[in-house]
């Protein structure tokens, strides 16, 4: 559904012309339907209401077919939906519908946290289709939309009013999907009981808040019968998908000892009424509805988040280009900015590990010099001692060389002497 | 919490209906509502001055679209290629259809024409951008579609073939809007001429590989014969006229010549009703879709792709256009912290590794100065025991000969007093 199928104002700027002829161009909404028929219609339906309730049982009456039904039990821990897709075809009417039904709604001792999933869903298929929408290369006219379109809750036929469940759940819903409260299992309640019933459930919502779906009173064609319907809300359904024998016909009915329930007769319950309604007259416009209300309340809110607007600071109009470029310029500002940082830290590290290393030099260089000093004094010493060694050796040396000329001297003095003694002695 | 079954693939299951259910009524509604908007079309001519192009018009819409009070742009003073749009509402059956006419008054008229397709593109783009902007805004309201959806082109009917002005205006305009070529004036052709005049066009269209616009293929078989019919009376002749002339007691539009009427909706004279019923009647939902799913997508995804892949070369980033914008700045931001983290490993090897070298350069320093120091000590020490020994030596030799020395004065002491004594005794005088 693109855009331009969005409802809008006709051309202020555009001067009435008439026409001499017959031109062709009313055949426009034909080649509109004949393009539709062609690609072939999808409706997506979400069914909650307690286990047990009639869901799949209405959903089968409703379609007049046999969907695959997986019985619940009571226990399950947290609430799940299930969601079903089928092929239908009605005449030359090709449909792809899509069920989706709660699963444990109700059963838990805490359901505060019931309608999450609930919600959850829901916006999945919107973010679904807003990333879609986004995409530089998409293909919107294939993409098979999955967002919720009608809402059918229902209500346990207490006889008396909503519970807090039913209220807390709608009013989260509210603005999300078109929400069509039925009263289920119709046939316990009587018809004076089912009046006030209707009653003070419609009031009740009123007077909470809640925003139900009102059928469209815009097209004079359909404004008659949408306006009486409004007016019954909520449907009050029975649904069955066995037959039983009425007159002569065979009806699909629930036969009880004290009568048959005819699921399609107006008097017992509404069920015609809801089938009119929600396929027969409405079923575009609660498409239309989805994408134009529900659809843009969501994508509005996300574009938000993401920092999106279409003014900037000085109120001036900001295209999405400008928008994308300007999330890209910060983008690679701040992937700079972390680069630096890691450089910077790198830088860092460097500088202090050449710090360290170069005291650790330090320390070796002035230890090196200690040892040589060291060394130097051990030598000087050495070298003290090989003087004074020396000094010794040559005082010692000088004195035997004179005691030895002296022995010399003495010793030729003797000889001279004894010599002369000799002589003398001669004498 | 969802079941696997809403994730997974469906294999979509087909069911019967067993009775009636009611959507069979859906394209009712949808035609009610179609209705109940209301329709838009954009439609642009463009030729030559003087090809017909507002009869033509007046024509296809059965009306005076240019009259005294809103003359055409035939009618205009100056001549240089300007783009001019008239807005107007028709109605017909209850639907009503906002129709707007671009016409591009002074196209091929000037003496040097190249570049005058460009006021025409520029004009086709600013609406696409237009409608660009109003369905990116946040707050989006209902957005109405200026976007061009046809393009007639008008060829002048030499009956050759294509001019060089032709040829480049559809090339450089057939992949932003649908190009519908027409031949004007086509009561000046045989129908011989007319028939060579259209192979060679489509001859000369097939060679330049310009892409007209194509009539898609249709579920009917019968509509199907129809659209191959068409096909092949591609391009179409057409003629048009304001006047409405009698022909055999019957009101037509025509062009009266002395020599009989040009009938314009006479299928035999030429293929105005072709054009108006395909145009109009058949084939105008067609033409929007076209111009929305693809000229469109196609402007959009290069504008789109421009921002994201800023200066990027696009042939190598095709996988990424299929992402929105800000899914690709995630992924980029990803594998730019993968890329830092590689960088940050890298570069603290290169730490490591330098850090390492420089301790092991250190240590072998370190050794060496052991080495050097332990060695100078055993040096030193060798000397010390060296010195220690001479010197031990040289005591030994002094004491020694010290005593000997103090024997020989004991002997010299003895002698000399054993001289004494014998003096003393007159041995000796």
């Amino acid at each position: 559904m693109a855009s331009t199928d969005v409802a809008r104002q006709p051309d202020k700027g555009a001067r009435p012309l008439s026409l001499a002829g017959h031109v062709g161009f009313d055949s426009l909404p034909d080649q509109l339907v004949n393009k539709s028929i062609y690609q072939g219609f999808c409706f997506n339906i979400l069914c909650i209401g307690e286990t047990g309730i009639g869901k799949s049982t209405l959903m089968d009456t409703l379609f007049n077919t046999n969907f695959e039904n997986f019985e619940s039990s009571h226990f399950e821990p947290q609430v799940k939906l299930r969601a079903q897709t089928y092929d239908l075809q009605e005449s030359n009417v090709r449909l792809r519908l899509t069920v989706v039904n709660t699963v444990g709604f109700g059963d838990q001792m805490n359901k505060q946290e019931s309608y999450q999933p609930v919600v959850d869903y829901i916006d999945r298929q919107f973010e679904s289709y807003l990333q879609e929408e986004l995409k530089i290369k998409r293909s919107l006219h294939n993409y098979h939309d999955s967002r919720v379109h009608a809402c059918l809750y229902f209500i346990s036929p207490s006889g008396h009013s909503l519970k807090s469940l039913d209220l807390v759940t709608m009013k989260k819903l509210d603005s999300k999907v078109n929400i069509i409260p039925v009263i289920a299992k119709a046939d316990t309640i009587s018809k004076s009981e089912l009046h006030k019933f209707k009653i003070k459930i419609m009031s009740e919502l009123v007077s909470n808040g809640v925003q139900i779906y009102q059928f469209p009173l815009d097209d004079e064609t359909v404004a008659k019968v949408n306006t009486t319907m409004n007016g019954h809300l909520p449907f009050a359904v029975v649904g069955s998908t066995e037959e039983v024998s009425v007159g002569n016909k065979m009806v699909k009915a629930r036969q009880y000892p004290w009568g048959v329930v005819q699921v399609e007769n107006e008097n017992h319950c509404d069920f015609v009424k809801l089938r009119e309604m929600l396929i027969c007259v409405n079923m575009e416009d609660l498409r239309e509805q989805t994408h134009t209300r529900h659809y843009e309340l969501y994508r509005r809110c996300k574009l938000e988040e993401m920092g999106f607007k279409d003014t900037d600071p000085e109120c001036k109009p900001v295209s999405l280009q400008q928008t994308y470029e300007a999330k890209r310029q910060e983008f690679l500002v701040e992937l700079q900015k972390r680069e630096d940082e890691m450089r910077q830290m790198f830088v860092q590290r460097v500088k202090e590990k050449e710090a360290e290393l170069k005291e650790a030099e330090r320390e070796l260089q002035s230890r090196f010099e200690q040892l040589k000093r060291l060394h130097a004094d051990e030598k000087a010493a050495l070298e003290e001692k090989k003087r004074l060694l020396d000094d010794d050796q040559s005082s010692f040396s000088k004195r035997r060389a004179a005691a030895q000329l002296l022995q010399a001297q003495s010793l030729t003095a003797n000889g001279k002497k004894d010599k002369d003694r000799k002589n003398s002695g001669f004498m | 919490m969802i079941e696997r079954a809403e994730t997974a693939v469906p294999s979509i299951a087909q069911l019967n209906l067993d009775g009636y259910v009611g959507f069979a009524n859906l394209p009712n509604q949808v035609y009610r509502k179609a209705v109940k908007r209301g329709f838009d079309f954009t439609l642009m001519v463009v030729g030559e001055s003087g090809l017909g192009k507002s009869t033509l018009i007046n024509s296809l819409f059965l009306t005076d679209l240019y009259s005294k009070d809103y003359p055409g742009p035939s009618h205009r003073i100056k001549k240089t290629v300007q783009v001019e749009q008239s807005k107007v509402l028709i109605k017909e059956g209850g639907v009503y259809l906002t129709l707007t006419i671009v016409d591009t008054p002074g196209f091929g008229d000037a003496v040097d024409n190249s570049n005058c397709w460009q006021p025409v593109i520029d004009y086709i783009d600013s609406k696409c951008e237009d409608f660009l902007n109003a369905e990116s805004r946040v707050n989006r309201s209902s957005v109405s579609d200026s976007r061009v959806h046809c393009c007639l082109y008008f060829i002048a009917p030499s009956g050759h073939g294509l001019k060089p002005l032709d040829i480049e205006f559809m090339k450089r305009l057939h992949d932003k809007v649908n190009v519908i070529p027409l031949i004007a004036k086509a009561d000046t052709l045989t129908p011989e001429e007319c028939q060579l005049f259209k192979k060679q066009i489509m001859k000369e269209i097939q060679e330049h590989k310009i892409k007209i616009y194509e009539f898609p293929d249709m579920k009917d078989d019968d509509d199907n014969k129809l659209t191959r019919k068409i096909k092949e009376k591609m391009p179409l002749a057409v003629v048009g006229s304001n006047v409405v002339v009698e022909v055999n007691g019957k009101k037509v539009r025509g062009r009266q010549y002395p020599w009989g009427v040009a009938e314009v909706e006479n299928g035999e004279h030429c293929d105005f009703t072709v054009l108006r019923n395909m145009l109009i009647r058949t084939h105008m939902q067609d033409l929007k879709d076209v111009t929305n799913n693809v000229h469109y997508e196609n402007y959009r995804s290069k504008k789109l792709a421009a921002v994201t892949c800023n200066g990027v070369d696009i042939t190598k980033t095709k996988g990424q256009l299929t992402k929105s914008p800000l899914a690709q700045m995630e992924e980029e931001r990803r594998e730019h912290v993968m890329k830092m983290k590689k960088m940050e490993a890298e570069m603290e090897q290169v730490f490591e590794m330098k850090v390492k070298e420089k301790k092991q350069k250190l240590k072998d320093s370190e050794a060496e100065l052991e080495r050097r120091h332990e060695q100078m000590q055993r040096n030193l020490e060798a000397q010390y025991k060296e010195l220690e020994e001479k010197r031990r030596v040289f005591e030994n030799e002094k004491v020694d000969w010290e005593a000997q020395q103090r024997i020989l004065e004991q002997q010299k002491l003895d002698a000399s007093k054993t001289m004494e004594k014998n003096k003393k005794k007159g041995k000796i005088f």
